[in-house]
């Protein structure tokens, strides 16, 4: 078995960041006092994912998703810990490592902006070293599969948000990299270019058989995407799984729809009212509950349509992070009076 | 269907596919602004006149001549300076800020080749929009200025190599400068002290042979004299054979220097990139 594409272990990145008040006289005192504090980014992660996996690195703004991708890619060197992708130790920046991984950032300009895409594609053949027929080859399957057409021909500063991105994404992947790191691929693009770019990262990864580790605040992009998710919060690793098993295990709720014959019915007796819809209403029941209540909804009331569904994975992930917050907080009261206990 | 692990052509071959590539890329690039690069180069221009009336203005009230230079070498030193300044526009240590502010560093690191490269290329290539932009304004300068300008041809190939040392000398310099950035964010003062040290130092400011000896003395020890001054003069045609070839050997000396200096620093450099900008 081959070893995996992406090996991480205990890995830590602190950054150093200056602490100072607000005002005039904090500023006077900065002059001659500069404090700063330790701020822990990723704290301990540590997970493998193999060749060929697509994988979903999930978390909110600041939770440590882009800080790792950019160790793994080598932007970032790691204050602790071991990282190796394909082999390589990224910090070390090898061209053989470069040559093999690519990181696509949304709404970031790696083109040329004057001129049309197709004269940075070539200075990306030239940066590469690919061969010509090589090179030609994938161009235009890209260009084929992402439809871009003229596009290409367009000086880049004449392009649209997503139009910029589709060839930002074809210049990314140009070089056939195994390893892709995806930070917000889709980020700001209308649904239709976000299906386009889901498909085109899909039909690549089938292809080629690529590693793809992506971090995106559109679900579905993960649901499209990804049969594994990390879960990442504050740093720390909260969920490696499948996305399937997310919702069981951090979720205890069911979704049933329910649509009755002759018009509503308060229905509050069977569960918690999320919506009513028309003739349609949705009750949040606990997960254990589903069975027996969906029974009594079916034996009592005259039932024309139900459905049962797990919730929307953004309320799964909603509730990851707000339970996650909660035994934070609790974490941090309990500490003052372990703290005081200690010293009295 | 993978990436190869090797690229198709060895390293020598691939630095003169991306070199060129990537100074065409930078010609593409600047046809595409030619008002706006003969508006910076006129502007460029001027300070140079502005030295030239003041010194050839210096010189007839002087009976003819200011340390050896008639107003007519004075005409021939600054318009060749117009060509030299511009042969030696460098990516300003300035721009580090923003290279990291906005990411573009980041997309820089993510290729497997060293980023001074994307800067030595793309610069060279805009020279060689300069020259074209530059002729006719030579040529202007020219009739209004009557230089006494009569190099041999062993000066003129010293200055075609002496112009392109300078630009690399300045690149790599600059480039250690400019990574100060790493380190302290508000980096202009330090530059500003640098630039002005090279405006006196240069001969840049006025011809290094004016100045005191002590200035010359220590302009002999610092690099900014092989950036403006030594070429200006081989072109104009001051220096002997012995100082044409030492010259060309002490630039080789400060762009040994700097490159070493650029990978010492760079090493340190990039540990401390928190690469904020994305």
């Amino acid at each position: 078995m081959p070893d995996p594409a992406i090996r991480v272990r205990d890995l830590v990145k602190t950054f150093r960041v200056p602490v100072r008040e607000a005002g005039l006289a904090a500023a006077v005192r900065s002059l001659v006092h500069r404090e700063h504090r330790d701020v822990r980014a990723v704290d301990g992660v540590s997970f493998t994912i193999e060749r060929g996996e697509v994988v979903g690195f999930l978390g909110p703004n600041g939770a440590g998703k882009t800080t790792t991708l950019k160790m793994l890619s080598g932007l970032l060197y790691s204050t602790s810990g071991e990282a190796t992708v394909l082999g390589h130790e990224p910090s070390k920046r090898e061209p053989a490592f470069l040559r093999q991984i690519t990181m696509v950032m949304g709404n970031r300009n790696q083109l040329q902006w004057d001129l049309p895409a197709l004269d940075s594609f070539d200075l990306i053949r030239a940066i590469y070293r690919l061969p010509a027929d090589q090179f030609r080859q994938t161009r235009d399957e890209f260009i084929e599969l992402l439809e871009l057409g003229d596009l290409v021909n367009k000086p880049v500063r004449n392009l649209s948000l997503g139009e910029r991105m589709k060839v930002e994404t074809v210049g990314a992947l140009l070089h056939r990299p195994q390893v892709l790191f995806l930070d917000e691929p889709t980020i700001g693009l209308d649904v239709t270019m976000q299906k386009r770019i889901r498909s085109f990262v899909a039909a690549y990864n089938q292809r080629l058989g690529a590693t793809v580790l992506l971090t995106s605040h559109y679900m579905a992009d993960v649901q499209a995407l990804c049969r594994r998710v990390i879960v990442i919060h504050h740093g720390r690793i909260l969920f490696d799984g499948a996305l399937s098993e997310l919702a069981a295990r951090f979720n205890a709720t069911k979704t049933i729809g329910v649509m009755l014959k002759d018009g509503s019915v308060d229905l509050s007796a069977y569960g918690e009212v999320m919506s009513i819809d028309d003739e349609r209403v949705t009750l949040r029941v606990a997960r254990a509950d589903a069975p027996e209540v969906t029974t009594r909804l079916l034996r009592d009331l005259p039932v024309a349509d139900l459905t049962i569904e797990d919730p929307p994975i953004e309320d799964v992930i909603e509730h990851v992070f707000a339970g996650a917050a909660e035994e934070q907080q609790a974490a941090a009261e309990a500490a003052p009076a372990e703290a005081g206990a200690r010293t009295s | 269907m993978t990436a190869p692990a090797k690229p198709a052509v060895g390293p020598v071959r691939g630095y003169l596919v991306f070199y060129l590539t990537a100074m065409r890329i930078a010609i593409a690039t600047q046809f595409q602004y030619r008002v706006a690069n003969y508006f910076y180069m006129i502007g460029m221009v001027a300070e140079p006149v502005i030295y030239l009336v003041v010194w050839s203005t210096i010189a007839r009230q002087q009976g003819g001549e200011v340390g050896g230079f008639s107003p007519g070498q004075f005409a021939a030193y600054y318009i060749v300076w117009t060509l030299v300044r511009n042969m030696n526009i460098i990516f300003t240590p300035y721009g580090w800020e923003e290279r990291i502010r906005t990411g573009e560093l980041s997309g820089m690191l993510l290729r497997p080749i060293h980023p001074i490269h994307h800067d030595l290329g793309f610069f060279a290539g805009w020279k060689f929009v300069v020259i074209v932009l530059w002729l006719p304004i030579a040529l202007v300068l020219s009739l209004l200025f009557q230089p006494q300008l009569d190099p041999r041809p062993i000066d003129v190939v010293v200055f075609a190599v002496a112009i392109w040392g300078a630009y690399l000398i300045r690149s790599v310099n600059y480039w250690i400068l400019g990574m100060v950035t790493f380190w302290t964010t508000r980096v202009g003062p330090i530059f500003d002290l640098v630039f002005t040290a090279e405006l006196l130092l240069s001969g840049r400011l006025v011809p290094l042979s004016l100045m005191p000896d002590w200035a010359q003395r220590l302009a002999d020890v610092l690099p900014f004299k092989w950036t403006f001054g030594f070429p200006i003069e081989a072109l104009v045609g001051r220096l002997p054979e012995s100082e044409l070839l030492g010259g060309l050997a002490m630039q080789g000396l400060w762009i040994a220097i700097g490159t070493i200096g650029v990978r010492v620093v760079w090493r340190f450099a990039i540990r401390r990139y928190g690469a904020v900008g994305g």
